[in-house]
């Protein structure tokens, strides 16, 4: 059975395509087929994150509108054979992405790949509407702060009603993945706190992934961090998320914000 | 070529207008909704908004003038109740066939007043009121989702996110944290309620009447309150 994976997250800058880098070079070490699909149409990122930005002579666009065959769209990656890359055009408009083109795209995409995973861009619009449309399943990438805890809010509120799951009455499965925690800013209490972040959103965690250089430093030298710095730990972590995709029962270790536990020592002052 | 037939479909949708109900003197109804129309206008963005001129009672110029101080303020007026329809611009009359509110002129005798409406009897009162009207919401409801129920009672069963709304026509039940905006009695029901296990909202408001979050006293925040109005007076009270 094949699974269509949206990474999306409303706000931009959150880490969807280092997210769907990591968690697709980290499902296909553990033996799944994978194909990441960059569904930023105009703003490609997915390539440079993937290190194929030299080798992308078609895209998404040319294939759903029939100017080429997917086979020769997909690029293969060059460190494992059972990853795969669709990239988005960079020179053309969002909207000549076309529903029906999108539609056969996905099918023969199911035909092809255990996972599907889906790169959205960021926004409500058109383009992050279409990333969403066929996804079984979402991961919502979100940074312990309110503005991208109230856009995934809004996000999850789409994959509720515009999908095409949740337009047959379905749902879709969805998984959120906590980015960028820093865990000095969250011991000193000037980020959002993991249980508050999951009060307000209400889904289930899939992961929490530390701030950490190792992850910068793989983006630029074109390589997911899984693969780049497989012991570091936000490669860890993604390993333990894309585990957890494939159904498998991993236990997390959530960092509990130690300033409660100091400012209880110290007398209970925590607000 | 496709064979297949463009199916057309006809979808009927209500929606929920507001009434604006100016009132002599108008200049100084004008400078109390200039007062508050800063704190309000993104909520009124984009609403349709009715203008009901009844208790005012301008002349055909005065009309005019009335429905260009409202739409000059960015208010979106669809429609125009209590004057002639012969003084309103086409898109502002209202439809043929609409119900209209008591004091209305009708169309045919532009300066006749229309019928009192049958006075209704207390059984056919005591029989609406038995009419079974709530709504029940088993999950979230997320920053941009808007609840519309004008004909009464919402619970919900979970959260309301910053930047949900909720607009009813009774009382609001909220069995969670309220952080958006709740709009209880919104058919003209001072006796609704608003009820929340953790408040953290945005705003209330009850028959009309509001607090914003800058009127809400810090201590009620986090703590279970029901909001009731009392004599004008929007009031929250905690649980204890």
């Amino acid at each position: 059975m094949s699974k269509v994976i949206v990474v999306t997250s409303g706000k931009g800058g959150v880490g969807k395509t280092t997210t769907t880098a990591a968690l697709g070079a980290a499902l296909a070490l553990q033996g799944k087929s994978v194909v990441v699909v960059d569904f930023d149409i105009g703003l490609r990122n997915l390539d440079l994150v993937m290190g194929a930005e030299r080798r992308v002579v078609y895209d998404l666009i040319s294939v759903t509108q029939n100017q080429a065959k997917l086979h020769q769209a997909l690029i293969r990656d060059k460190r494992m054979e059972n990853l795969w890359l669709l990239p988005a055009s960079q020179t053309r408009d969002k909207d000549a992405l076309s529903e029906k083109g999108l539609t056969k795209l996905m099918k023969e995409l199911r035909g092809q790949f255990d996972f599907i995973v889906c790169d959205s861009p960021a926004g409500i619009e058109r383009g992050a509407l279409m990333a969403m449309r066929h996804a079984d399943e979402a991961v919502i990438v979100t940074n312990p702060e309110v503005s991208s805890v109230r856009d995934s809010d809004r996000i999850i509120g789409l994959l509720d009603s515009r999908t095409e799951v949740a337009e047959k009455g379905g749902r879709v499965e969805k998984h959120l993945l906590i980015t960028r925690y820093d865990e000095a800013r969250a011991g000193r209490g000037d980020m959002m706190k993991i249980d508050d972040v999951l009060d307000i959103l209400l889904v289930p965690l899939l992961g929490v992934i530390p701030e950490s250089e190792q992850v910068l430093r793989a983006s630029n030298l074109g390589q997911p961090v899984t693969l780049a710095s497989p012991l570091s730990a936000p490669s860890r972590a993604y390993t333990d998320a894309a585990r957890r995709l494939m159904g498998e029962a991993v236990t997390m270790n959530v960092p509990r914000e130690r300033h409660k536990l100091i400012a209880k020592i110290f007398g209970g002052r925590a607000a | 070529m496709s064979s297949s037939r463009v199916s057309l479909r006809l979808l009927g949708r209500s929606y929920l207008a507001f009434v604006l109900a100016p009132e002599a003197p108008f200049s100084d109804w004008l400078a109390e909704l200039d007062a508050r129309l800063p704190r309000q206008s993104e909520f009124f963005t984009n609403r349709p908004i009715i203008a009901d001129l009844s208790s005012l009672i301008p002349t055909a110029s005065e009309t005019e003038e009335v429905i260009d101080a409202i739409e000059k303020r960015g208010l979106r007026l669809v429609a125009v109740e209590g004057v002639d329809p012969g003084w309103l611009p086409s898109r502002l009359a209202p439809l043929p066939g609409a119900p209209m509110p008591a004091g209305m002129f009708s169309p045919d005798g532009p300066t006749s007043q229309m019928p009192p409406r049958p006075a209704r009897s207390k059984f056919d009162q005591l029989a609406e009121e038995k009419k079974p009207s709530s709504l029940l919401l088993e999950e979230p409801l997320r920053s941009g989702q808007s609840l519309i129920f004008p004909q009464g009672d919402v619970t919900i069963i979970g959260s309301v996110a910053s930047g949900a709304e909720i607009i009813a026509g009774g009382s609001i039940h909220v069995y969670g944290t309220l952080r958006g905006r709740a709009f209880a009695g919104t058919s003209g029901n001072p006796k609704a309620r608003i009820f929340c296990n953790r408040f953290d909202a945005e705003l209330l408001v009850i028959d009309g009447l509001y607090k914003t979050a800058d009127d809400f006293e810090p201590e009620l925040l986090g703590a279970q309150i029901q909001a009731h109005l009392d004599r004008d007076v929007l009031n929250i009270e905690a649980f204890h």
